[in-house]
């Protein structure tokens, strides 16, 4: 079983007296829930949270496999997603992702040794800007195939030496 | 030439912070607002024309008259979940000027008699939601929000939501029932949102230019506000552009702005030897334009509706001839497949369709069969569904394929050569 942190559980608590219906505290919870499991969310988390809410977990569930933000699966240190939607298409998204997946080796567990995971995405409101990328909350904008290398290497070396 | 009404001070770094925004004006048209009657607020808001920013275009003080009159507490909403392919002005609106937004939505408030409002943000805009939350805060410590706003009497709550990335939440019953912790799928219309919203709670919901633009309204007043745009489109209005222009960006012009000088003024025009091709006028969801429809449209509703096509939220895609549209249409198609919330049969299974068709034109290994029934989907998906994403998939469909026949049917028809010599081949061997 999954062991929600006091921390989360300080957050959980918050927030189901935030709104006016405890429900709506549900996507903000798995936001956080997925923090605290390495940016991924497990069925295990899925029933803890449920018990420590006390909702049922098929509610849950529902709120869980609908929105994109939640990880089904680990998506390591670093998440990358390419914007490959139409304007980002037009300006070289497609071959930007194309290119970042064939300089940082997937696994076949979706992770790089590096820790990354790479993901096409929909449009995230970047078009002026395109192409672009998400890497965890941070958009990195107005990319070149270059620039975007360098940025995840930055990440990259960033993490070593912490 | 631009005319920045909401966008005046966007280059001041300051006019973020509260402080910073005072120094401009701000908050003064709460105070203004505060001395009125709430009716006359949304007297002025209809009258001087406010439609909707986000997309419907619906005008938003009708909206707001919608409301019923009974006893239950009234729910504003402030929909920031910008997903629409290729805009991108509600991010700039809030991270440049929170406070407008807010200020816009405590005079909205009032006017409506809301108690409590929330900002319905997208989950991957975590920067704005962290710069709209630090205004929401020093509005808080400024009384400008909670109990007895500047001693008005008037009380108004004001809290944040994140989304978790679906584009249906940005249609309003998406959003409620997203709001609520449910999966975003909208609800059928009526009850509509005014009657029936979050909670079955009276609610209006509006997207954050159309709530910001209820400041100017109150400092311009209505023929102020009427001075810019056109008689039945009036105001300002700003225009996301993006795909192959030089510059691309937000622009703010009045409405009824011609969208050849956008594209060959503003934004620099396309890159050198390039020839324009298409544009789609107000987000993907928008009836696709050819050069020529392009080059002679105004941006107002009834300009573009006259073109068959639609303002929507503004956002402009500009395409040149480097592009070809089946694979823009697949583009489009996969997004809209991979959107769809599953809800409905037409829009479930037709957003696959439509996928699958216009792959298999664009891989070449469709005929002309497959063209047609591509339109054919389409137009079975026309107005069956409970909300307009459905329509919104079909709308590209049937414009591409009308507008770009003979770019369709050569991929397929190039096809057929090719099918035909390989039954030839195969024939002849067999012979």
């Amino acid at each position: 079983m999954f062991t929600i942190s006091e921390k989360t559980k300080k957050f959980i608590t918050k927030e189901v007296s935030r709104y006016e219906t405890k429900r709506s505290a549900i996507i903000p919870c798995l936001f956080e829930l997925q923090k605290d499991n390495q940016g991924w969310i497990s069925n295990d988390c899925i029933e803890s949270l449920s018990q420590f809410m006390d909702i049922p977990s098929k509610d849950i569930n529902e709120v869980f496999h609908f929105y994109t933000m939640f990880n089904k699966k680990s998506v390591g240190d670093f998440h990358i997603q390419v914007c490959c939607n139409i304007s980002c298409h037009m300006n070289g998204g497609l071959d930007l992702f194309k290119v970042l997946s064939d300089e940082f080796k997937i696994e076949k567990n979706g992770v790089s040794k590096d820790s990354l995971a790479i993901s096409k995405v929909e449009c995230l409101g970047s078009c002026g800007t395109a192409p672009m990328m998400q890497v965890n909350e941070k958009y990195y904008e107005n990319l070149t195939k270059d620039k975007a290398i360098q940025v995840i290497k930055d990440l990259i070396a960033s993490k070593k030496t912490n | 030439m631009e005319v920045k009404i909401l966008t005046q001070h966007y280059d001041k770094p300051e006019y973020k912070s509260l402080d910073g925004y005072k120094k401009y004006d701000g908050y003064n048209q709460l105070k203004k607002a505060l001395t009125l009657k709430p009716d006359e607020i949304t007297e002025m808001v209809k009258q001087a024309g406010l439609r909707g920013r986000g997309g419907a275009g619906f005008p938003a003080g009708v909206k707001w008259s919608f409301l019923p009159k009974n006893n239950k507490t009234r729910y504003l909403i402030c929909n920031a979940d910008e997903g629409e392919p290729g805009t991108f002005k509600d991010r700039e609106m809030m991270d440049k000027a929170p406070h407008q937004l807010i200020e816009g939505m405590i005079i909205s408030a009032f006017a409506i008699g809301s108690p409590k409002s929330y900002i319905y943000i997208r989950g991957e805009y975590f920067e704005s939601k962290k710069i709209v939350e630090q205004a929401i805060k020093e509005a808080y410590e400024n009384n400008l929000l909670g109990d007895n706003i500047l001693k008005s009497g008037f009380s108004h709550h004001m809290d944040i939501y994140s989304g978790a990335g679906a584009y249906i939440c940005g249609e309003e019953t998406g959003l409620i029932s997203s709001l609520e912790g449910k999966k975003g799928q909208p609800k059928l219309k009526p009850p509509f949102p005014a009657v029936e919203g979050y909670l079955a709670n009276p609610t209006i919901v509006n997207n954050v230019e159309t709530l910001a633009s209820v400041t100017v309204i109150i400092r311009d007043g209505v023929d102020g506000y009427r001075k810019h745009g056109t008689e039945k489109s009036p105001g300002t209005k700003l225009f996301s552009v993006s795909g192959n222009v030089v510059k691309p960006g937000n622009y703010e012009v009045p409405l009824g702005y011609p969208l050849k000088d956008i594209i060959f003024n503003l934004c620099g025009g396309l890159k050198e030897g390039r020839k324009l091709k298409a544009v789609i006028p107000g987000g993907s969801s928008a009836p696709v334009l050819n050069a020529e429809e392009a080059m002679s449209v105004n941006m107002d509703y009834e300009d573009l509706a006259s073109k068959g096509s639609m303002l929507g939220s503004g956002a402009i895609i500009v395409i040149d001839d480097s592009n070809s549209m089946v694979e823009l249409l697949k583009v489009l198609m996969n997004f809209y497949h991979h959107e769809s919330c599953g809800q409905c049969t037409p829009c479930r299974e037709g957003t696959g369709w439509l996928l699958k068709l216009s792959n298999s034109i664009l891989s070449g290994s469709a005929n002309l069969n497959d063209v047609a029934l591509l339109e054919k989907v389409a137009s079975h998906m026309k107005g069956k569904t409970i909300c307009a994403l459905s329509d919104a998939a079909a709308f590209p469909v049937l414009s591409f394929v009308s507008k770009f026949k003979e770019e369709f049917t050569s991929y397929a028809t190039s096809n057929v050569a090719l099918k035909f010599q390989a039954t030839n081949v195969q024939s002849y061997k067999r012979g």
